[in-house]
C-alpha cells in the first residue's frame, strides 16, 4: 500500500504522507482506501511534497501564527489578555473538494434552504403541517425560538433565511450527510474569509496554480443581495446588530462589519419610533433599512419577546410588522435549529417542494413518538443522546460511554420527558490531513466536519464556494467544536476552470458607509479612548520624569507631590508602583483597560495594526506588573506604544465626524493635564528653580525644543511662553485651544448644527515683562504665580465643562432601558 | 351578570422617561361566556402612536408610543361586560387524565382541531418552566383513571391549602420554583404553579388575566369566604378538559370561574398577557398605583 501512494505522488522519501497514519474506520479524504492519493489532492500534494526539508510545511505554520496574531483573529475580542479571548486555531493545510463533489453538495444545500424556508412560511402561518399531523406540535410548541409574536407576520419578499448553513459530515461510506441545520443568526462565515486571506499569504502559488474558487465574491453578493431587501430607499441603511463585546463571535462581528462595509451596532444604538427603526447617530436619528441580527431570536425585541433582555431594540416587532424595517434571518428562524427536526424533514420535503430530501441526514430519533422511544430505549449504548431544545441545559450524552446505573438514570430522564430528547446514530467522522504543529510537521489525521453557508440572491439561493471546516482538537476525538478548543481549516473547491464566480462582479460605485451613519455610542466611546489613550500617556510621562530625577532630591520631592496632587498615584505612594499595582485605582493599568474597553467597542472602526497595538498595550502592563525591573524602562515602552496609537489613529482613520471628537477629546484631555500641571507647579515652593523647570519640560516633552528656541537653561518665563502660549507647538495651551475650536467648527458645519461653544476661560495672556516678573523670588513674583495658577485652574474646569456639555449634547440618548410591568 | 369595570394604572417616574413604548391587555376579549358591550381606554400624556391589534392568542392588544419626556403615566379604562353562566359539567364525563396526556401527544396522525390549539399551552414558556419537582408535588391529584376535571380541582384545593396568599413577597420576576419553595405569592404565582403543575405532567393550561367581583365568593368546598384578588387585576388558570374543552380554575380563591369573573386575555404565561408592559428610556424609579373596580349592574 505504502508503495502506491509513494509511486503516485513521486516522492519516495517524503515523510510527511509516509508517516500519515490514517484510522481505517473512517473515510479518508487524503487516500483511498487502497491507500492512493485521491486524483483531486494530487496537485496540492506535489507542490508541499517537493520539499523533502519540510520548510514549506514549518515556514506555513509560522506565517499561520504570525498572521493570526498580527490579524487579532480571535474567538472571543474583548482584549483583555487573561480574559476569554482565545486566539483562532488554523490549519493552513487546506481541505480539498472536487468540483464534481462539491456541486452534490451545493445542490443539496440549496435544496434544503428551499425546504426550511418553505416550513418556515408554514410554521409561522396556516401552520398545515401540524393540522396534517407531518409536524409534531412539541417541535415549534415546545421550543423557545417559536415566537407567538410573530405568527402571520410574513417578511418582505417571503423571505425569512437571508444566511443558511450546513454542518455536513461524510459518513464512513463516503456520502455526506447532514448534522444540523444553522438558521437564525449562523456564524462563522466571517472566520472563512479570514481563513482564506490567510492561507492566499500561506500558500499563494498552490491556490492560483490549483485553481481554487474564489470566496470573497461571495461577500460583495451578500452586501448586494442585503441592500436589495429593502425595496422602498434606492440607498438603503444596513446595519449589523450584535449583542456586543462580549459575545464569543464579536470578532467575525466587526469583521464581517469591516468586510460588508456596514455599521456595527448595538441595541442601543437604534430606537424605534412611530413603527420605524432609527439609528441615533451624532447627526440625529437615521433611519434603518434593513438589520442583519447577529442576536438570538428572543432578546431582540424586550417589548414583545424576553423583557429581561437589555440587547434588543424595543418596538422593533411592530416595525417590522408595519413593514418598515427587514430583519435578517427573520425573527423566529431559531425554531429550526434543533435535531428534532431532522428525522421529519424527508416528509416535510415531500409535502412542501415535492422532491426527495438530497442531504441525507444522521439517523434521528426524536423521542416523542412512543416506538421511537422503545428504539432508543432498548439501543442507548450506540446512540448520542441530545436535547431537543436549546434552554435545556443538557449536554449531550453516548451511550456507549456511560455505565449501567447512568443508563438507568438517563432512561428514567426520557421515559419522563420524551418529547425532549432526541438520539441520533452515532456517525464515524471522515479525516483530512493536517499539518502537525509540533516536532517534524508531518501529516496527522484529524476527524472534521463543514460548514457550508447559502445566501439568498433575486436569483434564489446561492453556495459560497468553501467554508469552514472545524478539526477535531485530537486524533482519538469525535466531537468538532469551537468552543472546546479544535480547529479550522479552508477549504479549497477546485474549478475546472470555468469559475464563474471567478470574474469579479460589475461593482457599482458607492459610499457603504454613509458618512452621518456613525452611531453615537461608538462616538462616545471615540471621543473617550482619545481621552483615555492621552491621560495614560500623560501620566505615564510625568511618572517616568519623575523616576528619571530620584537622584535630585529637592526636584524627587517636587515631582512626587505634583503625582499625588493631580492624582496620579494615591496620597501615601510611590511613582513606580502605579505601573505595577493592577488593582490600583490611580494606576496606569486601569487606565490601560479603559483604553482597551472603549477600544473594543469601536473595533470595527479602528485599523487592524491600531488594535494589535491595544493588545499589545496589555500585554506590556502585565509585563511591567509581573517583572521586577526598572520603571522606568517599562514606563518609557509604554509612553511609545501609547504614542503609536496616536499615530496609526491620526493616519489609519477616516478622518470624519467620529474622529473629530476622538481628537476634540485627546486635545481637550491635554489640555487640561497641562493647565493643572502647570498649576501644580507654579503653586510649589521651588516653582522657579532649574532642575524643577526642566522636570517640567520633561513631562511635557519640550525639552529639546526648548532648547533650540531659547538657548538658555531652562527657567521658568521662557517656559511658560513655550508651554501656554505658543500655538504651534503641539503641547501648549494655546494649540490645544485652537485646535478644539477648529474641530468644533467642523463639526458643526458637517452635522449642520450650531457650532458649540468651545473652552470657555481664555488661554492666560502675558507680555515679556509679565513673564520675568514671574520668575521672581520676590513676594511681586510669588503673587503673579499664584494669580496665574488660579487662571489655569478656571481653565482646567472650563475643559471639564465643555466635555459635559458634549456629552450632553451628542451621548444623551445612549442611556439603558428599562421594563416597567403590572 | 352585567358589569361596570373601572381600571386605573398609574406610574410616577422619579426623573423623566425620555421615549416608551408600552403595550396593554386591558380589553375583554370575545369569549363564549361573556361579552364586552363598551369600552374605553385613556392615556396620559398623550401617546405618539397607538395601534390596536388582535394577538397570536386571540387577545385585543393596544401598542403605544411615547415621545415626549414625562414623569407620570396613567392609563384608566372603563368597560361594560356581560357574564353569562356556564353551562354545567360533569367531572365523570371528562377524560382520564393519563389518556388526555397521550392523545396531545404526538402519534403520527392528524390532530383535531381542539386538540392542536391545546398544544400550543402544553409546553414550558418564558415564565412556567416544566420539571420534574412540579410533577412530583402534584403527584397526589394525579392517581391512574382520574378525570381531568377531578385531578385539576384536587390540585387547585392543594394550591389554596398549601399556599399562603402573600401580597408584596413576590414580583413579576419571581420564578416558580421559588414559589413552590416557598409556598408563598398571589394570584399570578398560585396560576403559574398550577399551569407549571399540569404542564410538566403533558397537560395544558392557560394563563388567564381578568377582574374578579368583589364580595363572597363559594369555593369548591362550598364554603364562603371574601374574594382574594379583587381590588387589582386578577389572574386564573384554563385547563384543557375535553369534551368540554376548557374550563376554568381559581386556586387563588379555590373556585372554580362562574359569572363572578372577567376575562381580558389568555396566553402561556403571564408575559403573553400582562396588563401593560413598557420599555422605557429614563425614568430611574418609579412608583405604580392601581386599582379595579368592579361594580355589579344586576341586582342581587
Amino acid at each position: 500500500m505504502i508503495d502506491k501512494r509513494v509511486l503516485l505522488t513521486g516522492a519516495r522519501s517524503d515523510a510527511s504522507l509516509a508517516t500519515y497514519d490514517p484510522d481505517t474506520r473512517r473515510y479518508d479524504e487524503l487516500l483511498d482506501g487502497d491507500g492512493c492519493v485521491r486524483p483531486h489532492w494530487l496537485g496540492l500534494l506535489q507542490r508541499l511534497t517537493a520539499d523533502k526539508t519540510h520548510d514549506t510545511a514549518r515556514r506555513a505554520l509560522e506565517v499561520t501564527r504570525r498572521l493570526i496574531v498580527e490579524n487579532g483573529v480571535a474567538y472571543n475580542v474583548y482584549a483583555d489578555p487573561q480574559g476569554a479571548d482565545r486566539p483562532w486555531a488554523l490549519d493552513p493545510l487546506p481541505l480539498v473538494i472536487s468540483q464534481e463533489e462539491w456541486r452534490g453538495i451545493e445542490k443539496g444545500v440549496i435544496q434544503r434552504a428551499r425546504v426550511l424556508e418553505a416550513l418556515l412560511a408554514d410554521l409561522y402561518g396556516p401552520q398545515r403541517l401540524l393540522a396534517e399531523g407531518l409536524v409534531p406540535p412539541e417541535l415549534p410548541f415546545g421550543h423557545p425560538n417559536f415566537l407567538w409574536p410573530c405568527h402571520g407576520l410574513v417578511p418582505q419578499g417571503a423571505s425569512w433565511l437571508h444566511v443558511y448553513a450546513a454542518d455536513l459530515a461524510r459518513a464512513p461510506d463516503g456520502r455526506w450527510w447532514l448534522l444540523a441545520d444553522r438558521t437564525q443568526a449562523p456564524s462563522g462565515a466571517g472566520y472563512a474569509l479570514e481563513n482564506r486571506d490567510i492561507v492566499e499569504q500561506v500558500l499563494p502559488e498552490a491556490i492560483r496554480d490549483l485553481g481554487v474558487r474564489r470566496v470573497r465574491e461571495f461577500f460583495g453578493e451578500m452586501r448586494e443581495s442585503l441592500r436589495s431587501v429593502c425595496d422602498d430607499s434606492a440607498n438603503p441603511l444596513v446595519v449589523i446588530l450584535t449583542p456586543g463585546p462580549f459575545n464569543e463571535t464579536y470578532f467575525e462581528h466587526a469583521y464581517m462589519a469591516r468586510q460588508l462595509g456596514l455599521p456595527l451596532v448595538e441595541g442601543q444604538d437604534l430606537t424605534v419610533r412611530n413603527e420605524t427603526v432609527y439609528l441615533k447617530t451624532l447627526g440625529g436619528l437615521q433611519r434603518v433599512h434593513t438589520i442583519v441580527r447577529r442576536l438570538d431570536d428572543d432578546f431582540c425585541d424586550p417589548v414583545e419577546l424576553r423583557s429581561d433582555s437589555a440587547l434588543g431594540v424595543p418596538g422593533l416587532i411592530s416595525a417590522i410588522r408595519a413593514g418598515k424595517v427587514v430583519v435578517t434571518n427573520a425573527l423566529g428562524t431559531g425554531v429550526l435549529e434543533s435535531a428534532a427536526w431532522l428525522g421529519f424533514l424527508p416528509g416535510i420535503a415531500e409535502r412542501l417542494i415535492d422532491e426527495p430530501l438530497q442531504i441525507p441526514s444522521v439517523a434521528t430519533w426524536w423521542c416523542g413518538e412512543k416506538p421511537a422511544l422503545d428504539y432508543v430505549l432498548a439501543n442507548l449504548g450506540r446512540l448520542v443522546i441530545k436535547p431537543a431544545y436549546p434552554n435545556q441545559h443538557f449536554e449531550p450524552v453516548f451511550g456507549r460511554d456511560i455505565d449501567a446505573e447512568a443508563q438507568a438514570a438517563l432512561t428514567r430522564r426520557l421515559s419522563k420527558r420524551p418529547y425532549a430528547y432526541v438520539a441520533q446514530e452515532h456517525v464515524a467522522l471522515s479525516q483530512a490531513p493536517v499539518w502537525r504543529s509540533t516536532g517534524t510537521p508531518n501529516f496527522a489525521a484529524r476527524a472534521f466536519t463543514i460548514r457550508v453557508y447559502a445566501i439568498a440572491t433575486a436569483a434564489g439561493f446561492r453556495v459560497l464556494p468553501g467554508g469552514l471546516a472545524r478539526v477535531a482538537s485530537d486524533a482519538a476525538t469525535d466531537v468538532v467544536s469551537t468552543q472546546r478548543g479544535g480547529g479550522s481549516k479552508d477549504i479549497w473547491v477546485l474549478s475546472d476552470g470555468a469559475d464563474k464566480s471567478a470574474a469579479p462582479p460589475a461593482r457599482r460605485l458607492q459610499v457603504a458607509i454613509r458618512p452621518d451613519d456613525v452611531p453615537s455610542r461608538m462616538v462616545e466611546n471615540l471621543f473617550w479612548l482619545g481621552r483615555y489613550t492621552v491621560r495614560c500617556a500623560d501620566n505615564a510621562r510625568l511618572l517616568r520624569s519623575t523616576v528619571r530625577v530620584r537622584v535630585d532630591k529637592d526636584v524627587w520631592r517636587h515631582g512626587v507631590r505634583i503625582c499625588r496632587a493631580l492624582g496620579v498615584i494615591a496620597k501615601n505612594a510611590q511613582p513606580a508602583a502605579s505601573a505595577r499595582n493592577d488593582p490600583d485605582p490611580f494606576g496606569i493599568a486601569r487606565d490601560i483597560k479603559r483604553i482597551a474597553w472603549c477600544a473594543s467597542q469601536v473595533r470595527s472602526r479602528l485599523s487592524a495594526r491600531y488594535w494589535r497595538a491595544v493588545v499589545g498595550l496589555q500585554r506590556q502592563v502585565q509585563e511591567a506588573t509581573a517583572s521586577r525591573e526598572e520603571p522606568r524602562e517599562a514606563l518609557e515602552r509604554l509612553a511609545l506604544s501609547l504614542a503609536a496609537l496616536s499615530g496609526y489613529a491620526a493616519e489609519d482613520m477616516t478622518h470624519d465626524d467620529g474622529w473629530r471628537l476622538l481628537r476634540i477629546g485627546r486635545r481637550l484631555e491635554r489640555l487640561q493635564f497641562i493647565a493643572s500641571l502647570l498649576a501644580q507647579h507654579l503653586t510649589a515652593p521651588a516653582a522657579t528653580r532649574q532642575g524643577q523647570v526642566e522636570w517640567l519640560l520633561d513631562v511635557c516633552h519640550s525639552i529639546s525644543i526648548y532648547r533650540s528656541r531659547y538657548f538658555v537653561a531652562p527657567r521658568l518665563g521662557s517656559a511658560l511662553d513655550l508651554l501656554v502660549r505658543d500655538e504651534h507647538h503641539p503641547v501648549a495651551l494655546a494649540f490645544h485651544c485652537n485646535s478644539i475650536g477648529r474641530d468644533l467648527g467642523e463639526l458643526a458645519a458637517s452635522l449642520r448644527i450650531t457650532r458649540e461653544k468651545s473652552v470657555a476661560e481664555p488661554i492666560p495672556e502675558f507680555t515679556d515683562g509679565e513673564l520675568l516678573t514671574l520668575e521672581g523670588e520676590d513676594q511681586e513674583g510669588y503673587a503673579a504665580r499664584q494669580a496665574l495658577a488660579v487662571k489655569l485652574r478656571a481653565l482646567h474646569i472650563s475643559g471639564a465643562d465643555l466635555s459635559d456639555r458634549l456629552s450632553m449634547r451628542h451621548f444623551s440618548h445612549t442611556g439603558d432601558t428599562r421594563s416597567v410591568w403590572t | 351578570m352585567r358589569y361596570r369595570i373601572h381600571h386605573e394604572t398609574a406610574y410616577d417616574y422619579a426623573s423623566e422617561v425620555l421615549h416608551a413604548h408600552h403595550i396593554l391587555h386591558l380589553v375583554p376579549r370575545p369569549a363564549p361566556f361573556q361579552q364586552c358591550l363598551e369600552h374605553t381606554i385613556s392615556v396620559k400624556p398623550e401617546t405618539f402612536w397607538r395601534r390596536d391589534e388582535i394577538d397570536a392568542f386571540g387577545n385585543v392588544v393596544t401598542r403605544i408610543e411615547f415621545e415626549q419626556p414625562h414623569r407620570r403615566l396613567e392609563v384608566v379604562t372603563q368597560m361594560e361586560v356581560e357574564a353569562h353562566p356556564r353551562p354545567k359539567v360533569f367531572a365523570a364525563h371528562t377524560l382520564p387524565w393519563e389518556r388526555l396526556c397521550a392523545e396531545l401527544a404526538y402519534h403520527g396522525a392528524c390532530p383535531t382541531r381542539e386538540n392542536l390549539e391545546a398544544c400550543r399551552f402544553r409546553h414550558e414558556s418564558p415564565y412556567v418552566r416544566v420539571k420534574q419537582e412540579f410533577t412530583d408535588y402534584a403527584a397526589e391529584c394525579f392517581p391512574a383513571g382520574r378525570p381531568i376535571l377531578e385531578c385539576a380541582q384536587a390540585l387547585m384545593e392543594k394550591l389554596h391549602r398549601e399556599l399562603k396568599y402573600a401580597p408584596g413577597e413576590t414580583t413579576v420576576r419571581t420564578p416558580v420554583r421559588e414559589v413552590l419553595k416557598n409556598r408563598r405569592g398571589v394570584c399570578q404565582d398560585f396560576s403559574h404553579l398550577m399551569i407549571a403543575c399540569l404542564r410538566s405532567r403533558g397537560l395544558a393550561a392557560r394563563y388567564i388575566s381578568g377582574y374578579l367581583r368583589a364580595g363572597p365568593v363559594r369555593s369548591a368546598a362550598s364554603s364562603v369566604s371574601a374574594a382574594i384578588g379583587a381590588g387589582a387585576s386578577h389572574a386564573w388558570v384554563a385547563v384543557y378538559s375535553p369534551p368540554y374543552g376548557w374550563l376554568e380554575f381559581d386556586p387563588t380563591n379555590n373556585v372554580f370561574v362562574g359569572t363572578g369573573h372577567v376575562a381580558v386575555a389568555w396566553g402561556r404565561d403571564f408575559g403573553d398577557v400582562s396588563p401593560l408592559h413598557g420599555v422605557i428610556l429614563g425614568g430611574a424609579d418609579h412608583e405604580l398605583k392601581v386599582s379595579v373596580d368592579v361594580e355589579s349592574l344586576t341586582p342581587s
